[in-house]
């Protein structure tokens, strides 16, 4: 009898939670048709922090690895884009599968010698890995990087033909589907082995490897897997703004990721959504006090850290979440 | 000692040989021997410092040894990686317990099975067959270890809200979960009330009796060492000092001299 409350309970909630995602759905799609072309540009920049948080969350939030040079992955994807489009001419979209895999690589072969470290030794080495990244830019190696002034005249986003995107609406509907399909993706990895093997190497490195998790498999897995997400990112930058310079990368860059992740919820996926609107609205919001910006966002972070110290939304474990709008009931409760 | 002794007629699980391993100057364990036979308990015991621990470190991949062989069912895993050594069957629990805390109990069982999952990460993107039978599996398994400690209707509740006792029991049921032939228990019943550890004991001599498992364990209490091992080594100081059944250690003058001291020191 409780048994039978207790799951009618269940379906409502989840019914609710499921209409809830559609109307934020409908409300996605309607926003950029009635709004002016600066506020769908404010979404779109919300868009691109949500997939470099995404794309952090992963090492940060899923493994918990301390990685404050992001930026550096970040920055190899769109430089990538952007070289091989001014130079050779290939389009956008066929390059944004190739940013994301020029970032991954660079990952794969940066972390493999230094993904030992723990705690805050990895942290320092990541930092000066994305400061190594920016300067190398400034100093224009092979003449490719164009120095502190970066590479001008990126295309559109087409893959050659006659579709072309040239427009803020369709740029925030390209943003858009890539964080819908990364957040896609990311939830069945959450659900999955990889996910609990990530988890579990947060959660305690050593019983993780004492249980029969290959530690660093899954450590540079994290790593390559956020830094190709960071790629595709930048990819979409660079494009938008049509050129890239070093200064778009830089330490403060990555600190914005971190603090994207920590303030929505290490490894919870809603979180991480919230905490990129965060950042990228609240300057927004709070345009007529500019000058106070720093010191309104230094409060909120340290008023988190006392009050809610798990992020806005933290992941629920074995419970309800966002994640639960695409799972089956059946594998929440039985 | 060396009268006819039925333990040999089973075959070696788990070899020594001459194990050392140094750190800095201290040589926590010196050239052990050690065998341990199928379908036993084997006891570890040995004042503070004695190097129990270091020598199941060195078993279960988490130090490199100095020197010496480990063999492990006629192998040579000596210097293999902990998820490596895991996967050829040997599990372990830890000292002080060392679960995933933010994690449901049920999570931190199935990690036990995640060395028998061969899907990769394009598997677990397109959830392919084999990925879903996999992960069928792994609950399936999970599910029945949380049975077997009795606490299925905790499966969903985390694991740092969990009693001492059944934290003890969920990181045995996580070794378990990995299907070994070696079970590798640092201290099971250190922190736990009376009751518990009768139940551990219970519960370990159940596991012998019904599963194809080997059980070395490190243990202080002398009760639960003498009411379940079936033999004993004894070490100090990095050494063996001396093995045998647990009635034959319980009179030995050089274990009582090590963990008592001698007159005339």
């Amino acid at each position: 009898m409780i048994e039978e409350t207790k799951r009618i309970g269940m379906e409502r909630f989840f019914g609710s939670y499921q209409s809830m995602f559609f109307i934020t759905l409908t409300m996605f799609i309607i926003y950029p048709f009635v709004v002016s072309d600066y506020y769908i540009d404010v979404a779109f920049f919300f868009g691109i922090y949500a997939l470099l948080g995404l794309s952090l969350n992963i090492v940060l939030g899923e493994v918990g690895l301390f990685d404050l040079g992001h930026a550096g992955f970040y920055a190899i994807g769109a430089y990538t884009t952007a070289i091989l489009n001014t130079k050779f001419g290939v389009p956008i979209l066929i390059l944004l599968p190739l940013s994301a895999a020029a970032a991954a690589l660079f990952a794969y072969l940066v972390c493999s010698p230094i993904i030992h470290l723990r705690g805050d030794y990895l942290c320092i080495v990541t930092i000066g890995m994305g400061e190594i990244v920016r300067i190398a830019l400034i100093n224009n190696p092979f003449n490719l990087t164009g120095g502190p002034n970066g590479v001008y005249g990126i295309d559109f986003p087409s893959f050659g033909g006659p579709f072309v995107i040239d427009s803020s609406i369709e740029y925030y509907f390209l943003i858009w589907i890539v964080v819908a399909l990364s957040i896609y993706g990311l939830i069945r990895l959450q659900n999955s082995h990889i996910g609990r093997a990530w988890n579990y190497i947060r959660e305690d490195e050593v019983a993780a490897g004492a249980s029969g998790i290959d530690v660093r498999h899954y450590k540079l897995l994290a790593f390559v897997l956020g830094a190709a997400l960071a790629g595709v990112a930048g990819n979409i930058y660079a494009s938008k703004l049509m050129c890239v310079s070093p200064e778009s990368f830089t330490f403060w860059e990555s600190c914005l990721m971190f603090c994207i992740v920590l303030i929505g919820g290490m490894g919870s996926i809603p979180g991480v959504l919230i905490g990129a609107a965060f950042i990228s609205l609240f300057p927004e919001i709070f345009r007529p006090f500019a000058m106070y910006r720093m010191l309104i966002f230094g409060t909120v972070m340290i008023l988190m850290m006392m009050f809610r110290p798990g992020g806005a939304w933290p992941r629920k474990r074995g419970g309800i979440g966002f994640a639960s709008i695409f799972a089956k009931k059946d594998v929440t409760d039985d | 000692m060396t009268d006819f002794n039925p333990r040999n007629a089973q075959p070696v699980v788990l070899e020594t040989r001459n194990l050392s391993k140094v750190f800095g100057g201290l040589t926590a364990v010196n050239a052990f021997d050690a065998q341990v036979h199928k379908g036993e308990i084997c006891s570890l015991i040995g004042p503070n410092g004695a190097g129990k621990t270091t020598v199941f470190n060195t078993v279960t991949g988490i130090y490199n040894p100095e020197k010496g062989h480990v063999i492990f069912n006629g192998n040579d895993i000596t210097g293999h990686k902990p998820h490596h050594i895991v996967s050829t069957g040997i599990a372990r629990t830890f000292q002080n317990i060392r679960l995933f805390p933010t994690m449901t109990c049920l999570e931190n069982i199935m990690a036990g099975q995640h060395c028998r999952i061969s899907s990769g990460l394009w598997s677990a993107l397109f959830k392919s067959a084999r990925q879903k039978h996999e992960e069928r599996e792994t609950r399936a398994v999970a599910e029945s270890r949380i049975k077997q400690i009795r606490l299925w209707d905790y499966r969903h509740e985390l694991a740092k809200n969990m009693a001492y006792g059944s934290q003890r029991m969920l990181e045995i049921a996580r070794a378990l979960a990995t299907n070994p032939s070696l079970l590798v228990l640092d201290e099971p019943s250190s922190g736990l009330n009376p009751k518990e550890t009768e139940d551990l004991m219970e519960f370990l001599t159940g596991l012998i009796r019904k599963e194809d498992i080997t059980i070395l364990l490190i243990e202080h209490d002398m009760n639960v060492v003498m009411g379940i091992s079936d033999w004993v080594i004894v070490m100090d100081e990095g050494k063996k000092i001396a093995e045998g059944h647990p009635e034959q250690i319980y009179h030995n003058p050089r274990v009582i001299e090590a963990y008592l001291g001698s007159n005339d020191r």
